[in-house]
């Protein structure tokens, strides 16, 4: 039974496919979804989302938003989802430098500590992301 | 009758307004390309933040969350979607004119938030109180930019001021058809579940409280967002349409004053020659 992936922003229809697995960082911890999987909606967090599909292996960089899971389905709806081959190492280190900047720089309260740190998570997510793509794929179980 | 020299200066003003309103037309083509790619592309997001809400309203009642409760009291607030530039054929006057009916029949407090300059000098001029003025979004509005106005209109509902908020911005039908419309933004109405499987047989983690709390403020932002993208789609085809019928006035004037400037030409030909004739006659 093949497994329809569609990953969504608010700006495009980032990825629309079949694929044969996903994993992706549920508000529960990391998530694998197979074919036939039960019914689910959760938050998504900060993290990497991993496509299985006839033996490759593609990446994203995906914050916030949410996954709906039906049996044959699944759709991300995601504040931010960058394919790893397309996200520039040198652009995504600088933004992380300037993420630690603003934390070390000033005064932060509230929400805008809250801001603050979800910027620089985001920015290490890319750069690890990008980085690992560059080194070349590796093997995974 | 107006002079050769006249007829000549009134062809060449006319043939220089014509390259420029023809040059804005071929702007605005390729600007609502783009505009309408991007109307587009968002759509799907919407969609499916729409099914999901569809999905948790089934499982959970109005009182879950503020922004679903319908209130008693409060401003109604106006979010006004304009352009930022004019010539843009009846497109704001049209809008405009279509907010102003239901400021006017509405009875109580009232105030607007304008997106875009058109649309606050409007309300400026009509002494609308105005509660905040974004400037538009430029020609590729992104999400980030509708964020500041869903947090202000979502934290104007929560904390009362506002009891109920309406979106009026210009809809993208077609490149010849806009329709200004009005919809209710909060309180947020779910849409009917059918999407398949009822909300009920859904799983919500870490529950649909939860989920609900983090869906409501980006379901408020996306409508923003695709109100944001339909007005600018609007703006670009509803000009380029205006620019092409300039273009095509401008030729007809063209036609015409050549032709005048033809016949004055020819008269002043012919009364040379007889002034010519009468004179060699004379000696």
């Amino acid at each position: 039974m093949p497994l329809l992936l569609e990953i969504v922003t608010p700006e495009k229809l980032a990825y629309s496919d079949t694929v044969d697995a996903v994993t992706l960082p549920g508000a529960e911890g990391e998530l694998g979804v197979l074919p036939r999987h039960a019914p689910l909606v959760t938050t998504l967090g900060v993290g990497e989302l991993r496509i299985r599909k006839a033996g490759q292996v593609e990446t994203f960089a995906i914050a916030g938003g949410f996954l709906q899971v039906r049996p044959d389905k699944v759709v991300v709806m995601a504040e931010m989802a960058d394919m790893a081959a397309e996200i520039d190492v040198e652009r995504a280190a600088e933004a992380r430098r300037e993420a630690e900047r603003a934390l070390e720089g000033g005064f932060h309260e509230g929400a805008d500590l809250t801001q603050a740190r979800a910027a620089l998570a985001v920015a290490l997510l890319r750069q690890r992301v990008a980085l690992r793509h560059r080194e070349g794929p590796r093997h995974r179980g | 009758m107006a002079s050769q020299r006249d007829l000549r200066r009134r062809i060449r003003d006319v043939a220089k307004i014509k390259q420029i309103t023809r040059a804005m037309q071929f702007v605005a083509a390729s600007k609502l390309k783009r505009a309408q790619d991007a109307t587009l592309t968002a759509r799907p997001y919407s969609q499916k933040i729409d099914e999901v809400l569809a999905d948790l309203a089934a499982v959970l009642g109005q009182d879950e969350h503020p922004l679903l409760a319908a209130r008693e009291g409060g401003k109604r607030l106006l979010v006004l979607i304009t352009s930022d530039r004019g010539l843009a054929g009846p497109l704001n006057t049209n809008t405009i004119r279509f907010a102003a009916r239901a400021i006017m029949d509405h009875q109580g407090d009232l105030a607007v938030v304008s997106v875009g300059r058109k649309g606050r000098d409007a309300m400026r001029r009509t002494r609308v109180p105005l509660e905040a003025h974004f400037a538009g979004f430029g020609d590729r509005p992104t999400f980030a930019d509708v964020l500041p106005l869903a947090r202000l209109v979502t934290d104007g509902f929560i904390s009362g001021e506002f009891g109920r908020i309406d979106l009026v911005y210009p809809r993208f039908v077609s490149t010849l058809v806009q329709r200004a419309q009005l919809e209710t933004l909060l309180p947020v109405t779910p849409s009917a579940d059918t999407d398949g499987i009822p909300g009920n047989q859904f799983i919500f983690e870490p529950n649909p409280a939860a989920v609900l709390e983090q869906l409501l403020p980006r379901y408020v932002a996306t409508r923003l967002f695709q109100a944001v993208l339909e007005a600018k789609a609007s703006e670009e085809s509803s000009r380029m349409v205006a620019m092409k019928n300039a273009t095509e006035n401008a030729d007809d004037l063209i036609e015409e004053y050549t032709l005048a400037y033809n016949k004055v030409r020819q008269a002043n030909i012919t009364r040379e020659m007889i002034e010519i004739a009468t004179g060699a006659q004379a000696h």
